[in-house]
């Protein structure tokens, strides 16, 4: 239908080929933008990144990888949902997130964002589930964040919410399997 | 007819509250679940944010755990565990080649036809219908229901209630005798997994869902997902800070208001591990004729 | 035994660059029948067709096979020149080897040999053509309009104007149409009214045009020239010929709080009604799902009342029959309401309003009188936002086409807005600006430059009410997308202009074509704006796809002029390809078995059931006929029919086949 609508290994090109979603149905109504809930925290609403996917412009290709927006995105939905050409946005976020991981150009702004993302899922890696003090001491090991939150945890414990031991599940070597397969895998270094 | 509970990490953990509720108001009303056994985290946000194929293998040894054991349907009441199981499902049902590898992966057998139920169709079609006979203390207040983000969208494929200003939780609480409000912060996001990372912005739009629910005269919020729970509910001081007011109404979950309803104690609900207390005033009490044991 | 004559045009260089037409004539003259072959430079000049005529004289030819361009191109003028030599014209025909064969091969002996056996081919047709006569058929010279909007006005006063008879049919109470519930129309600013008013009284004086208001049309059968139609006329309740338009039932009425239709239920009327003061006709209608007697059996003040003793509370819906020669559609659009967008309140919000309530509320003659305030609590809006696209280009709510009217009509109501509150702001929130006519740009501006509408380029994502306000949700994309949020007193959506409820139940009794959204399609988008594929009906106006007033008022007098073209003869002539039933003498009458499965298939409803009698009555057996004024030669019922009863003239089955084996040899 539409064989040469995109330059090969354009990022517009690469998320047509991935995830048949075609950017150029995109006509920046703005609806996306002006629905998202984080617009003020971007450098660059859903709507901008669009249309940068859209000029295939290796510059602004750059740009998007190394975007704050990416992160600061909250997955609602809400973009998707209102979208009148039901341009799948979130999934489009995902590549761009992945791209910019596999990169290394992750926003220096976003390092915390990604840190507790790598946290989260280092705790599935070796648990098979999220034992929530392990992310958070994981994550304050990463993101320097000491003091953070600390008030919480006493609060957290009496309240029974905190697991001091962390939850196993029996089929770890599936889990750890699984990363090895895809994020772990070597051509992604994280 | 056999249900399977997919409970999550969340609801073992910082909202553990909710798996009791969930599972205290099944036993009450002669439900028997069943948890998938050995299951794992479904990735939640980290894992499609990171790698799209982690994203799909963690949800599918989920879902073939949950084919190996035979259930009929699979309830998922965490709200974003059940995003993610029923969009990867969808998602290698239309793509063959994708679903291969993902199985090829795995080394199991996925088949990707289990029926995935989030909490409230759970509700719908396993307690309304034995639920009227069973109500002593009609949740008698007038709460704002809150959906968030992942119950209604995408609704392409959850084809679940309608994306804007959503009737199915609503519909619940009447059923309980309470007074569900109509308020404009229904289905926008409370912040989600920025919670730990970015809390500053959890605080601002949990703050206008907050404040939105209160300045129409909700009593409480109630809410179906534990993410939303945490961010309105632990985070209240950050809201507060944000908004610049003290909030008090408490946030439960609809089935502890549903447990609440049919006379089971706070205790067992799990109402004292919130973080903003539930001091909702009593009502009276209905004398209804109960069938002799 | 035959004597065909065969002519080779050259076509200048056209044909005669790549196949060789010396060859092909020398060939063609040994062709078995063939009595004459000739070659020329140009067939179709004055000494082309002279050559023709001369040599079917000459050679006492009694077919004629002329090889040149496509029969599209001059058929029609070679059939002429043979009529004009004594042949029956049907007795010609055209072999393509321009079009066909020297416009798309390369020169040699290919192209040569296939234009060879092109022409062979044809003889063998033309052998077995039969002269056939040109159908006649009688019309009526009265147009039915259906709708009484500006568009159907137009069309009626012009046809009537050209002095034939008209018959006007209109669903509610009084014609006018949309037209007369704008306020001020683009872009002049003209009061629509005031223009229209004029015309429609023209309509109602005009001896010409008999008006059924409060009617709809039932069923129509016939065809171009020939049509039948029923029409329904609702009961109004009243006598019209005693009633005076006095109005003293309206007032007496005591059911006075029913949402008006034409207000756009932001104003009240009783349940005995004009729907507005300048209405024509200016005769009330009883609401029978809202009237008191109908409902309960009490009350009928309104008779008491009535002056003239005009109310009639037994009266019947009318059954009309009426023969027409034409039909125009003219039943315009309607717009969608505020309950289509979920977004935006579903619509719930009394202030989230229509493009076309707030012509109400602009309106001189409106439910505030012409003053621009709140539905809900009647204060007047100091912050009005505008959202433009509102249904329109979007997919997702299954409108993909832009309704064309709504970037026009914003501009005019931000500009209606400044000129009565001094002091409000108007936002509009937009996607692109679409002002592609005469003047259109200038005004567009002018709302902008002079009258100080903020245009902001983007579309708003979430409209909700808190405290009486209206929060709307917007962005700016010329901005960086940045998010715009509007603390509004006011919202005005220009919503999609849809089909007219009730568009696809007419087209089907109309027996003519719509597409997805039900707008009536026509003949050809390009060139046949007007035609549809049904002879004998046009459209006029927004019943065809939404288009502002000059568009509609230019498309029905197109529409009057087609329908004055259709009535300058006394008959219709029709091509002569027509498919035929044969039929035999008693005890057969027809090698048709009956079993009408002809009927169904035929696009055009021509088959139908002929009872063949004896000469007391009785009945033999009924056999199908096609009518021959209605058949458009498409030859699916010779296609289907099962014991081969059905011929195409022109193209029968053996001329078919003859062509086919010449071919393979």
């Amino acid at each position: 239908m539409s064989g040469h609508l995109y330059k090969e290994n354009s990022l517009a090109g690469l998320i047509h080929h991935e995830h048949k979603i075609s950017v150029a149905k995109c006509y920046q109504c703005g609806k996306c933008s002006a629905g998202c809930p984080v617009n003020t925290e971007m450098d660059f609403p859903p709507s901008m990144v669009l249309r940068m996917l859209q000029t295939e412009d290796p510059e602004l290709e750059e740009k998007l990888l190394h975007a704050f927006s990416i992160w600061m995105c909250v997955t609602c939905e809400m973009c998707y949902g209102r979208c009148p050409m039901e341009i799948d946005i979130p999934k489009i976020m995902d590549f761009l997130r992945q791209k910019s991981l596999e990169q290394g150009k992750v926003n220096p702004k976003a390092k915390r964002i990604v840190k507790f993302h790598k946290a989260f899922l280092d705790s599935v890696k070796h648990t098979g589930r999220v034992s929530e003090l392990g992310i958070i001491a994981d994550y304050k090991m990463r993101s320097f964040a000491f003091t953070q939150d600390v008030m919480l945890a006493p609060k957290m414990i009496r309240r029974g919410k905190l697991h001091l031991i962390p939850e196993m599940i029996k089929d770890r070597s599936m889990v750890k399997k699984l990363f090895k397969k895809t994020i772990n895998k070597k051509e992604n270094p994280l | 007819m056999r249900i399977g509970l997919y409970p999550g990490c969340s609801l073992t953990g910082s909202s553990r509250e909710y798996k009791e509720s969930v599972v205290v108001v099944a036993k009450a009303l002669g439900i028997i679940l069943e948890e998938v056994p050995d299951w794992n985290c479904c990735g939640a946000t980290a894992a499609h944010n990171l790698n799209h194929e982690l994203a799909l293998a963690l949800p599918t040894r989920i879902l073939a755990l949950a084919e190996q054991a035979g259930f009929d349907k699979l309830v998922i009441p965490c709200a974003a565990c059940y995003s993610r199981l029923t969009i990867t499902q969808d998602e290698l049902n239309n793509n063959p080649e994708l679903k291969a590898k993902i199985i090829a992966h795995l080394g199991m057998d996925f088949k990707g036809t289990m029926v995935i139920q989030n909490a409230i169709q759970f509700i719908q079609d396993d307690i309304l219908p034995i639920l009227p006979a069973k109500i002593t203390k009609p949740f008698d207040y007038k709460v704002a229901c809150y959906y968030g983000c992942l119950l209604v969208r995408p609704h392409g494929i959850l084809k679940f209630d309608r994306p804007e200003d959503p009737q199915t939780m609503d519909a619940v609480i009447s059923a309980i005798g309470g007074t569900p409000i109509e308020w404009a912060f229904k289905n926008e996001c409370c912040g989600a997994a920025m919670s730990i990372a970015r809390t500053d912005v959890v605080g601002k739009l949990s703050g206008n869902i907050v404040k939105d629910a209160v300045d129409r005269g909700a009593e409480a919020i109630i809410v179906a997902c534990p993410m939303c729970h945490s961010n309105l509910d632990m985070r209240r001081p950050n809201i507060n800070k944000a908004m610049g007011e003290k909030f008090e109404q408490p946030v439960i979950y609809i089935t502890q208001a549903i447990g609440l309803a049919i006379g089971l104690s706070p205790k067992e609900l799990g109402l004292q591990r919130h973080f903003v207390a539930v001091n909702l005033p009593e009502k009276k009490v209905v004398e209804t004729i109960m069938e002799e044991k | 035994m035959a004597r065909i004559g065969v002519f080779v045009c050259h076509c200048g260089e056209n044909i005669s660059a790549t196949v060789d037409c010396e060859k092909v004539a020398a060939v063609a003259a040994e062709f078995p029948g063939v009595v004459y072959s000739v070659d020329y430079k140009y067939m179709c000049s004055d000494p082309g067709q002279t050559l023709v005529k001369e040599a079917i004289i000459k050679h006492r030819l009694d077919g004629v096979v002329v090889s040149a361009c496509s029969p599209r191109m001059h058929e029609p003028t070679f059939r002429r020149a043979t009529e004009e030599a004594g042949l029956n014209p049907y007795l010609c025909e055209m072999a393509n080897i321009r079009e066909h064969c020297s416009w798309v091969h390369e020169k040699g002996d290919a192209a040569t040999g296939k234009a060879i056996d092109t022409i062979r081919t044809l003889v063998e047709k033309v052998k077995r053509n039969t002269p056939l006569q040109p159908i006649r058929v009688p019309i009526t010279k009265t147009a039915l309009v259906i709708g009484g909007g500006v568009a159907g006005i137009q069309a009626a006063l012009d046809i009537a104007n050209a002095g034939h008879k008209v018959i006007m049919v209109e669903r509610d109470p009084s014609i006018g149409g949309h037209m007369s519930q704008l306020s001020e129309t683009f872009p002049t600013l003209d009061c629509s009214q005031c223009i229209l008013t004029p015309r429609m009284v023209e309509v109602a004086q005009n001896k010409n045009i008999k008006l059924y208001s409060y009617a709809e049309v039932e069923s129509v059968d016939g065809f171009i020239g020939n049509f039948k139609v029923k029409i329904r006329k609702k009961a109004k309740s009243i006598d019209e010929s005693l009633c005076t338009g006095c109005g003293e039932c309206t007032t007496k009425c005591p059911m006075k709080k029913i949402p008006s239709e034409f207000e756009q239920f932001l104003g009240k009327r009783p349940a005995i009604y004009i729907p507005f003061p300048q209405a024509v006709p200016n005769k009330p209608v009883i609401d029978k799902e809202r009237c008191t007697y109908y409902l309960k059996g009490k009350c009928k003040i309104c008779e008491k009342v009535c002056p003239t003793k005009a109310i009639r509370f037994d009266q019947e819906d009318e059954f009309i029959d009426v023969e027409v020669g034409a039909i125009v559609v003219a039943t315009g659009i309607d717009i969608k309401g505020t309950d289509f967008f979920p977004e935006y309140g579903y619509g719930k919000y009394k202030d989230v309003i229509t493009g076309l309530q707030f012509e109400r509320l602009a309106s001189a003659s409106g439910p505030t009188g012409g003053e621009i305030r709140r539905p809900s609590d009647g204060t007047i809006p100091k912050k009005i936002v505008f959202v433009k696209c509102a249904g329109s280009r979007d997919p997702a709510k299954g409108i993909e086409y832009c309704s064309k009217i709504c970037c026009m009509y914003t501009a005019k109501h931000t500009m209606l807005y400044k000129h009565k509150v001094h002091d409000g702001t108007a936002y509009v929130f937009y996607m692109d600006i679409r002002a592609g006519g005469k003047n259109y740009e200038e005004f567009v501006r002018r709302a902008i430059s002079e009258d100080g509408a903020q245009y902001i380029r983007g579309r708003v994502s979430k409209i909700y009410e808190k405290n009486g306000k209206l929060m709307v949700y917007g962005a700016d994309t010329l901005l960086s997308a940045r998010a715009v949020e509007i603390e509004a007193d006011m919202v005005v959506l220009a919503t999609a202009s849809v089909a007219s409820s009730g568009a696809e139940e007419l087209a089907q009794r109309l027996h003519t074509s719509y597409d997805q959204y039900n707008f009536f399609s026509e003949a050809h988008p390009k060139l046949k704006p007007i035609e549809t594929n049904t002879g004998g009906i046009f459209l006029a106006g927004a019943c065809q796809f939404p288009k502002d007033i000059p568009e509609s008022v230019m498309m029905a007098s197109g529409a009057a002029g087609k329908v004055a073209c259709l009535f300058a003869n006394d008959e219709l002539t029709r091509e002569p390809i027509v498919a035929e039933v044969n039929r035999k003498g008693a005890p057969y009458y027809s090698t048709c078995v009956s079993c009408f499965m002809c009927i169904p298939v035929c696009p055009y409803q021509a088959i139908d059931r002929e009872q063949i009698k004896d000469r007391n009555g009785n009945l033999i057996k009924e056999l199908a006929r096609v009518n021959p004024g209605l058949c458009q030669g498409c030859g699916t019922c010779v296609a289907l029919c099962r014991s081969k009863s059905i011929e195409l003239h022109g193209f029968s089955n053996s001329q078919m086949m003859a062509e086919i084996i010449a071919v393979l040899n």
